[in-house]
């Protein structure tokens, strides 16, 4: 079992130990610089965090130490002849542009993922997946991916097509550039990848990521004039139940996802009177694939907390009802917003942290929280390590 | 021989850097960079993204005079020439 959390935020990378009977924090590297996501892989015991300097760029970053000391890792970087579609924003006189072909470049490193036997997968803004085979040694840009139909093709070579169906995400900082957020190992079957794009959808290989397949069937974008459209879904999160895999669950911009045949169709299940709808991270328990967690939002027009009062809510019985977990979670004047990679989960044990500073662990499923922290930097990943 | 003057982030980051002054053989300012990048590897991916394009919130001063190639780097460097690299303001 995972006996520390790593937390990644706006200006450093923190360690989470419980001593003396509490969750204590410590920074343990990259004081000042953005960690959008750390994680450790749990195959070599290896940290990793993604990086990102406002002036020198993502940079991914290791510690073979358990955060004591930590180097640049190999970098994750663009191949040269790599390009996309992007969508650029309406000009000064209102003009709104057509697609333009850009020379891609790393945006944001966003997302960590480990298989056995070496491999490392990394999720980018503009949207590419990159693997390893050695542990970090080398990374490579999954083509069959960025090169998927969905998206113009192989825009590097010419035979493809100048229209995308990927659109962007805020969270690309200064260009709308589509994100590669979320990527999932199945645990039974390594070669069998999922990954979560915003805003294109999911996307699943059969194979090691050779092919790739569209995965949103049932998925609803009340923002698309057909709701059920192909693509241009916008999933914030999605996350797999290990013991049960075919039980994944997603948290969308249009609400909570579940789907019980290893995505191949999906159901909304969320519970807007409940206040469960709107949100971005989303757990699901080691062996119940029926039992998930998430961090209501009260809407996409409002990203706050529903009425002041921060709650976790939790069904056990595939997304058909939900119990609100409240207590020792502040209930008036809490404003914290829990971003995509915000919530951890670990046998049992959750812990989440908000823009706000805020951290907070269960050791009971979500019975019954404590405050680890207040006044940490923005909090952009929790996880168990 | 340019000489060559770090912003104090850099140094921090590539403590090779730091401390006496820099000087490196070059005619342009792209050549600058590799110069440093062959005394400390991964520093040319901090200054420029995968294509050798200064990055957006980096500004390099030959001179007084800031870059104007921001694409390929360039500028003409002489033997002379006080070469600044620093991150910019809108990075903040």
């Amino acid at each position: 079992m995972a006996d520390q959390i790593l937390v990644g935020t706006r200006k450093g990378t923190f360690l989470v130990q419980k001593t003396g009977g509490a969750w204590r924090p410590r920074l343990v590297g990259h004081a000042g610089v953005c960690c959008n996501y750390a994680a450790g892989d749990p195959h070599t015991g290896t940290l990793w965090a993604a990086l990102g300097f406002g002036h020198w760029g993502a940079k991914l970053s290791r510690s073979d130490d358990n955060g004591e000391t930590w180097h640049d890792a190999s970098q994750v970087k663009y191949p040269t002849d790599a390009r996309y579609l992007g969508h650029p924003m309406p000009d000064e006189t209102g003009e709104l542009a057509a697609t333009v072909l850009r020379d891609a470049t790393l945006l944001k490193l966003w997302a960590l993922a480990f298989g056995p036997g070496g491999q490392i997968y990394v999720g980018t803004i503009p949207g590419g997946l990159f693997m390893s085979k050695d542990n970090g040694d080398s990374f490579q840009l999954n083509r069959p991916l960025w090169n998927h139909e969905s998206r113009g093709g192989d825009l590097a070579n010419g035979r493809g097509v100048l229209d995308t169906h990927w659109f962007g995400t805020p969270a690309s900082e200064g260009e709308f550039a589509p994100g590669l957020h979320s990527i999932l190992v199945h645990p039974q079957d390594p070669q069998r990848l999922y990954v979560a794009i915003s805003t294109a959808g999911v996307l699943e290989s059969p194979d090691g990521g050779q092919t790739w397949l569209n995965r949103n069937k049932g998925l609803i974008n009340d923002y698309l004039p057909n709701p059920e459209a192909e693509w241009g879904h916008d999933a914030h999160c999605i996350a797999l139940c290990p013991g049960d895999p075919d039980h994944v669950w997603q948290q969308s911009h249009n609400g909570v996802f579940y789907s019980a045949d290893g995505t191949a169709t999906w159901k909304r299940v969320s519970q807007p009177q409940q206040g469960v709808h709107f949100g971005f991270p989303i757990a699901v328990h080691e062996s119940q694939g029926g039992t998930a967690w998430v961090v209501p939002g009260k809407a996409d027009t409002e990203r706050m907390t529903i009425g002041g009062g921060l709650f976790v809510a939790r069904t056990q019985d595939g997304g058909r009802t939900w119990e609100d977990l409240r207590a020792g979670l502040p209930q008036q004047n809490a404003y914290d917003v829990v971003l995509r990679h915000a919530l951890g989960y670990d046998r049992g044990r959750l812990a989440f942290g908000s823009t706000t500073g805020n951290l907070f662990v269960s050791e009971d499923s979500g019975a019954t929280w404590s405050t680890a922290a207040n006044h940490l930097p923005p909090i952009y990943s929790v996880r168990f390590a | 021989m340019a000489k060559v003057e770090l912003a104090r982030h850099l140094c921090v980051l590539f403590p090779q850097l730091a401390g006496e002054e820099l000087q490196v053989e070059a005619s342009t300012v792209a050549e600058v960079v590799s110069g440093l990048e062959a005394r400390a590897p991964g520093f040319a991916f901090y200054v420029c993204d995968e294509r050798g394009r200064l990055r957006t919130h980096v500004n390099i001063f030959v001179g007084e005079v800031r870059v104007s190639d921001r694409r390929r780097l360039t500028d003409p460097v002489m033997s002379d020439s006080r070469v600044l690299i620093m991150q910019a303001l809108s990075g903040g």
